[in-house]
């Protein structure tokens, strides 16, 4: 099985990181994995996207044109993208900070209004995090073990206090319900 | 096996040079391949190695061949617009007969162009980039464990050689991170009698130079040089195949067009169109035999380049134009996707071999 990811936001928001994690939790798994950002003069504010593909096979293409998932941290990126998710597909939004909703109806979509949740976690930063412990658990692939292994590789050791504060929002994420 | 790790390509061919002995680094920045300069500047100084960011590329790569007349495993990297500046070293070096790794993260030009992906460098990386009769041996990683292969296959080949080995990239191979290990053996560095490392009054001393004002000196040397490029033509080109032994249609691809290639064709060959990639992994040599052979059975071929058509040119001469060479590109930054290709190769099986 292969699945194609798109995260999408703003400069800031984690995009990168969060595909990263994901990433590497497919790896852990031993799938095939691949992971392209957009690069460019976006590093704050403009808007960034991270194509992650998860795969059984050998990863061909590494740049998402057709997301089985898209992760929508800000209304541009649901603007540009909606159109472009695969029939059957899924998004996730991020609800605190988009107020439209989708309006195609052959998607599975997930509110989560996931900057408020990530407040309450006590790290507003976290928002990417929240997304992805939900869409994880959206598919029933929520390994304790490999994403703690994955945020390990993630998170440098300088750094190491994030790692619960990652965890816990990915917990919370995976635990919310609309 | 040793651990995959997640690495961008760009850190891939950093680590992979430092893992075959190269001590040596010269760059000055630009996207999109600052993350070797980057990788290089953090572990350099760790490991009794030189970084050092030039003043100007041109300055980078002349440190480049003082390096290298030493006899050193060396190295530099940039990115088109810094490639152009560097092409009078890559001359130097050729017209020395010095060994070095160049990496060349390709963007979209001519100009400062832009920092996206491109592959329109191919005419100046396989036909030497400088002035003079040369040659670069020109490497074409498609994944981000060859960026770090290659890169280790690049310093031995320069060093056998005494030439320059060329990582011809592109931007998205450099940004993206995949999978990679680093479980090679490391082979000795060949000893290098003509190196300038000091007589000590033991023995004559080296001159590397390439100046030569006797003509009948100078077109020696070139012949002598290009005897070599011979064995390098007869040993060293390398292409993976895909599916081409019944191939109708054979797609022609490098680099980052070959993985969107390769997506192509597997969705044509479930169609039931009876469709080959064919992916040089040395650009110069240009993996001749291969397309010949496969000239014998095809009925088209399919270039897909990020250029307005520059392999296609060596297609076409591998293959004597016996079969049709058509183009599929993207240019100045664009990619193509699977789609564009799957309609060619769907277009191309419809008309047969016209």
């Amino acid at each position: 099985m292969t699945r194609e990811y798109l995260f999408a936001g703003f400069g800031g928001q984690g995009l990168l990181f969060s595909g990263k994690v994901l990433a590497y939790k497919g790896l852990i798994e031993d799938k095939n994995v691949s992971w392209l950002p957009s690069y460019g003069p976006e590093m704050r504010g403009g808007t960034a996207n991270c194509s992650v593909i998860v795969s059984d096979d050998p990863v061909g293409a590494p740049i998402v044109l057709n997301p089985d998932v898209l992760v929508a941290m800000n209304l541009p990126s649901l603007d540009k993208y909606e159109s472009a998710v695969r029939p059957g597909g899924t998004i996730l939004v991020e609800s605190s900070l988009i107020a439209r909703k989708v309006t195609r109806t052959d998607v599975n979509v997930y509110y989560v209004p996931a900057t408020k949740l990530a407040e309450e976690v006590g790290a507003p930063q976290l928002a990417n995090m929240i997304l992805v412990g939900k869409m994880l658990s959206v598919f029933g692939e929520y390994n304790e073990e490999t994403v703690s292994a994955a945020l390990e590789k993630c998170i440098s050791a300088r750094h190491a206090d994030m790692l619960e504060l990652n965890r816990k929002a990915m917990e919370t994420g995976k635990n919310y319900t609309e | 096996m040793a651990e995959k790790v997640l690495m961008k390509g760009n850190e891939a061919i950093a680590e992979a040079a430092i893992q075959a002995g190269c001590r040596h680094y010269f760059g000055y920045p630009i996207t999109p391949q600052t993350e070797i300069a980057a990788y290089m500047a953090k572990r350099m100084p760790k490991i009794g190695g030189t970084f050092l960011q030039a003043e100007s590329e041109i300055a980078a790569i002349n440190m480049v061949y003082g390096v290298s007349s030493a006899g050193k495993r060396v190295m530099t990297s940039s990115s088109s617009p810094g490639i152009s500046l560097k092409s009078e070293g890559l001359s130097y070096l050729a017209g020395s007969d010095l060994p070095a790794l160049v990496v060349n993260a390709q963007r979209g030009g001519p100009g400062l162009g832009g920092i996206q992906p491109s592959q329109s460098d191919y005419f100046q990386a396989t036909r030497g980039g400088g002035h003079g009769d040369y040659h670069m041996i020109v490497l074409a990683p498609s994944s981000v464990q060859e960026m770090a292969d290659l890169t280790i296959r690049g310093f031995e080949l320069a060093d056998e050689y005494r030439m320059t080995a060329m990582i011809l990239a592109d931007g998205t191979i450099g940004q993206m991170m995949e999978p990679v290990s680093f479980d090679f053996k490391f082979k000795e560095v060949p000893e290098k009698p003509w190196a300038t490392t000091g007589t000590k009054n033991a023995r004559k001393h080296n001159v590397v130079n390439s100046l030569y004002l006797n003509p009948e000196q100078l077109e020696k040397t070139n012949i002598e040089r290009y005897q070599r490029y011979e064995i390098i033509k007869e040993k060293e080109a390398m292409a993976e195949e895909y599916l081409t032994e019944d191939a109708d249609i054979i797609v022609a691809a490098f680099g980052i067009a070959a993985r969107v290639s390769k997506n192509a064709v597997n969705a044509a060959r479930a169609e039931g169109i009876k469709v080959g990639l064919i992916r040089p992994i040395t650009l110069w040599p240009f993996p001749e035999k291969v397309f010949a052979k496969a000239a014998d059975h095809a009925k088209k071929i399919i270039s897909v380049e990020l250029s307005m058509g520059q392999m296609i040119e060596d297609v076409r001469l591998a293959t004597a134009c016996r079969v049709p060479v058509e183009l599929c590109s993207r240019v100045g930054g664009m990619i193509p996707s699977p789609d564009q290709v799957y309609n060619a190769i769907v277009e191309a099986a419809r008309k047969g071999g016209e």
